[in-house]
């Protein structure tokens, strides 16, 4: 119970996705010392191949790429780790909420949630984006409460299957509060689905992100984001350069190795859960 | 090897990974070294306590291991051939037709989206014992013989359409349908009603008889098992303790771990006199919520403090129900709870800390009623914590304060109820009800997912501190020996009535009415026969059949 993680060897997906999005984090966090060269300037000819000056090449208007993927991959798992961490902490919350509570709280909160849900994400998206004013927060924010329907969803679901065990009720006749409820009683018991769950959004996130840039509706020039990169290079693809497939590949790359770490979580978890015999 | 010997076990060891948390996994021997002999048309008895291996012993019997478990030495001979290391295509044409497999639970075995006649017949089909009206033929004859309701039309109905003690006893029809040589009856009766189990005992019983099969008959209950089987074989831990004809070993057992399975219940309770109540339940009557018929019908019942009340019925019989409304957590549609001189809300909501503090409750899955991400300090603690604001050194020492009291001792505030025995964790329970310093404490079938010794165990403590602490208990059971051994009053509880209620003298003292004379006679006793003879006396038929 107290060391989840100690009891079998890492298989070898968990170690490559555990590597894989060690490296990304680190270069996201120090990203003003690897990178070679700063974020926004023209340091050689329009779309040069790879080389040993520049590593994977120069972009639309001559700058290095593999300095805009290292500050893009900043911006993209920073604004993803936000808005995944707003979404769970809403969509947690109020799931959690309306587990405990049923009756008409729980019935007002799934059916708005289920409005929102009704509506394609993207469009709402869109619309939003359109009308508020175009910056990093708003975009956090907007991406946030869009996926913590997702997030309550499954909070509700696993916090309905913990609120009718005896401890809970023991909680509740012992005259317990909400928030120790919650807390206390059903958050320690539902983190490991969430944990994973974390990894999924955080990549559905990603997506997200670098959906809305390459619409122009995402992170805004000057600064940089994977999804920004692929639409500024998508048009030398026609002229046979490869500029726009480097962050493509990071995206891929990114998703994949995170959805091993959370595929990992989730198996490791769940053999807890079951055991041997139930 | 003698003609009639069906099934021959010598020197079987059975190993298994255990994955203990926190630590690497290791390897457990769950069986040392078992030998049993079973003759054609005999019925063996394997008795003994949860863990002590008698399941895989029985299940070993098909050569199989559930979840990971290996059966690691010594043979197995079923009708003269070697079936530890059969192949599993050897396998599959002897699981099924040679032998076949009665689980504890029949509502979790069978498919529920299958009529109950498609899943009776399947082995016998796809093992090409019988043709499909042939096998249809025999399931008629066996539902006829086990005394189900319409046999002719019996099999039409869905798992869900039919009651417990009727699933239980559909299943053994499968089980003897496609004429095995060998039934492995696993617990069959152990989550029934006492009433409706003695009903599924006495068809077991017949049918075993008139179909000459062997059998195999594990259960935990010495008494069901001494009115089944020819021999019984009690195991502890994985080894045999005692193994002999079932007369020699329920009336002169040699080793002591028997003759204390047979004595179990050896707890001795002096009545107390009737006194002014602490708990007064006055016309009480209560519904679920989006129902049309009251599951608690006008009850009056009280009960005085430092005294046990023991509410007894079957499932279903409103027991539960009457405690969730004492508690709150069923506000009653009718009538009034008065405790300590104060009329109690009906809602949870409208009760005072004082209220609350003074009425505790403890469960009967100590697992579920603990918190798993607790520690044992957490759980005791809170209470000392939320009732009394004791924090720190001084919590922590009113903590291991309770955990001596509960006969527990230091080093298990840090635990973690995973890292407990379920007797452990029971006493863990008992001790955070405690913790509120309550008046009283209703205990919902404390004991009965307990083993008995440690069951014993239990009531002992809990009597112990009855007389300690003067804390009223209403004690909420099906197990009659229960009753007998802790209660001062007693109410029987029957389709959300109380039937009869008194003094334990009075109420377990003839005349009685037909539902509390059915209770108290289906209670099996330790007695070769007692099933038949019971049988033969009834007076009313169980609500469960």
């Amino acid at each position: 119970m107290r060391l989840p993680f100690t009891q079998t060897r890492l298989p070898v997906s968990a170690f490559i996705g555990l590597t894989l999005t060690g490296i990304f984090l680190f270069c996201a966090i120090f990203a003003q010392w690897i990178a070679p060269y700063p974020i926004d300037m023209a340091v050689g000819g329009v779309w040069e191949g790879p080389s040993e000056k520049y590593w994977l090449g120069t972009d639309t208007i001559g700058r290095d790429i593999l300095s805009r993927l290292i500050y893009g991959g900043q911006i993209t798992i920073f604004v993803a780790l936000a808005s995944s961490a707003l979404a769970f902490s809403l969509g947690a919350f109020f799931g959690f909420f309306a587990a405990v509570n049923g009756g008409w709280i729980d019935q007002t909160l799934s059916r708005i949630v289920d409005l929102m849900m009704a509506i394609p994400s993207l469009i709402v998206a869109l619309v939003m984006l359109s009308v508020l004013p175009l910056n990093l927060t708003v975009l956090i924010l907007v991406i946030g409460v869009l996926d913590s329907t997702r997030v309550f969803r499954l909070s509700r679901a696993v916090a309905v299957d913990i609120a009718v065990m005896d401890y809970v009720e023991a909680a509740k006749l012992r005259g317990e509060g909400g928030r120790w409820v919650i807390f206390r009683e059903i958050l320690p018991n539902a983190l490991s689905p969430l944990v994973a769950e974390f990894g999924l959004r955080f990549i559905f996130a990603v997506l997200f992100i670098s959906t809305l840039s390459f619409l122009g509706l995402g992170v805004q020039p000057p600064l940089a984001d994977w999804g920004g990169m692929v639409k500024e290079n998508k048009d030398g693809l026609v002229y046979g350069k490869s500029a726009a497939l480097v962050p493509a590949f990071a995206i891929a790359a990114l998703a994949i190795s995170v959805n091993l770490v959370a595929d990992w979580v989730l198996t490791r978890t769940s053999s807890l859960k079951g055991g041997r015999g139930g | 090897m003698a003609d009639d010997t069906l099934l021959d076990i010598r020197g079987l060891v059975i190993e298994a990974t255990s994955y203990p948390p926190g630590e690497p996994p290791k390897e457990v021997t769950l069986v040392h070294g078992v030998d049993l002999k079973l003759q054609r048309g005999k019925v063996l008895g394997l008795i003994g306590e949860s863990g002590a291996g008698k399941s895989t012993i029985g299940l070993s019997a098909m050569s199989y291991g559930r979840g990971g478990v290996r059966l690691t030495k010594g043979t197995i001979h079923l009708n003269g051939r070697e079936i530890r290391e059969a192949t599993p295509r050897e396998l599959r044409t002897l699981r099924g037709k040679e032998v076949t497999y009665v689980a504890q639970s029949a509502a979790a075995a069978f498919n529920p989206a299958k009529k109950l006649m498609e899943q009776l017949i399947e082995t016998s089909l796809s093992h090409g014992v019988m043709t499909k009206s042939e096998a249809e033929a025999r399931a008629v004859m066996l539902f006829k013989k086990l005394g189900l309701p319409n046999p002719e039309t019996f099999g039409n109905r869905y798992p869900h359409q039919v009651s417990g003690g009727q699933l239980q006893r559909a299943m053994t029809a499968m089980a003897l349908c496609p004429k095995p040589d060998l039934v492995i009856f696993d617990e069959p009766t152990t989550a029934l009603d006492v009433t409706t189990q003695i009903d599924v005992l006495a068809a077991i019983k017949e049918a075993i008889r008139d179909t000459r099969v062997a059998a195999l008959y594990i259960t935990h209950d010495l008494a069901v098992v001494a009115q089944v089987a020819d021999d019984i074989m009690v195991l502890r831990h994985g080894r045999m303790v005692e193994y002999g004809p079932t007369a020699q070993v329920i009336h002169e057992p040699r080793q002591d771990y028997t003759k204390a399975l047979v004595s179990v219940r050896s707890l001795e309770h002096e009545e107390k006199a009737p006194a002014a109540p602490v708990l007064r339940v006055e016309n009480v009557t209560a519904r679920y919520r989006g129902t049309n018929f009251d599951v608690l019908k006008n009850i009056n019942v009280d009960l005085a403090p430092g005294q046990t009340l023991a509410v007894v019925g079957e499932s279903g019989s409103g027991k539960s129900t009457l405690a969730r409304a004492i508690t709150g957590l069923l506000p009653p549609t009718q009538g009034r709870i008065s405790f300590a001189g104060r009329q109690l809300s009906r809602e949870l909501k409208g009760r005072s800390k004082d209220d609350l503090r003074e009425i505790q409750m403890i469960y009967q899955m100590a697992d579920t009623a603990m918190n798993p991400r607790q520690t044992v300090g957490t759980i005791i603690g809170r209470p000392l914590e939320f009732y009394f604001g004791l924090r720190g050194k001084a919590r922590d020492a009113r903590v291991q304060d309770l955990l001596d009291q509960i006969e527990m001792g230091k080093g298990f505030a840090d635990r973690y109820p995973a890292e407990l025995s379920g007797g452990q964790k029971q006493r863990v329970c008992i001790a955070r009800a405690l913790a509120a310093n309550p008046k009283m404490i209703i205990c919902d079938e404390v004991t009965s997912a307990l083993d008995p010794l440690v069951a014993d165990g239990i009531l002992k403590l809990l009597m112990a501190l009855q007389a300690e602490a003067q804390v009223a208990y209403l004690f909420i059971t099906h197990d009659l020996a229960t009753v007998r051994a802790i209660a001062d009053k007693i109410a029987v509880m029957y389709k959300g009535s109380v039937v009869r209620y008194g003094q334990k003298s009075d109420v377990l003292a003839p005349p009685f009415d037909d539902y509390t004379d059915l209770l108290l006679s289906s209670v099996p006793e330790m007695e070769i026969g007692w099933l038949e003879r019971t049988i033969a006396h009834r007076k009313m038929e169980s609500a469960g059949n």
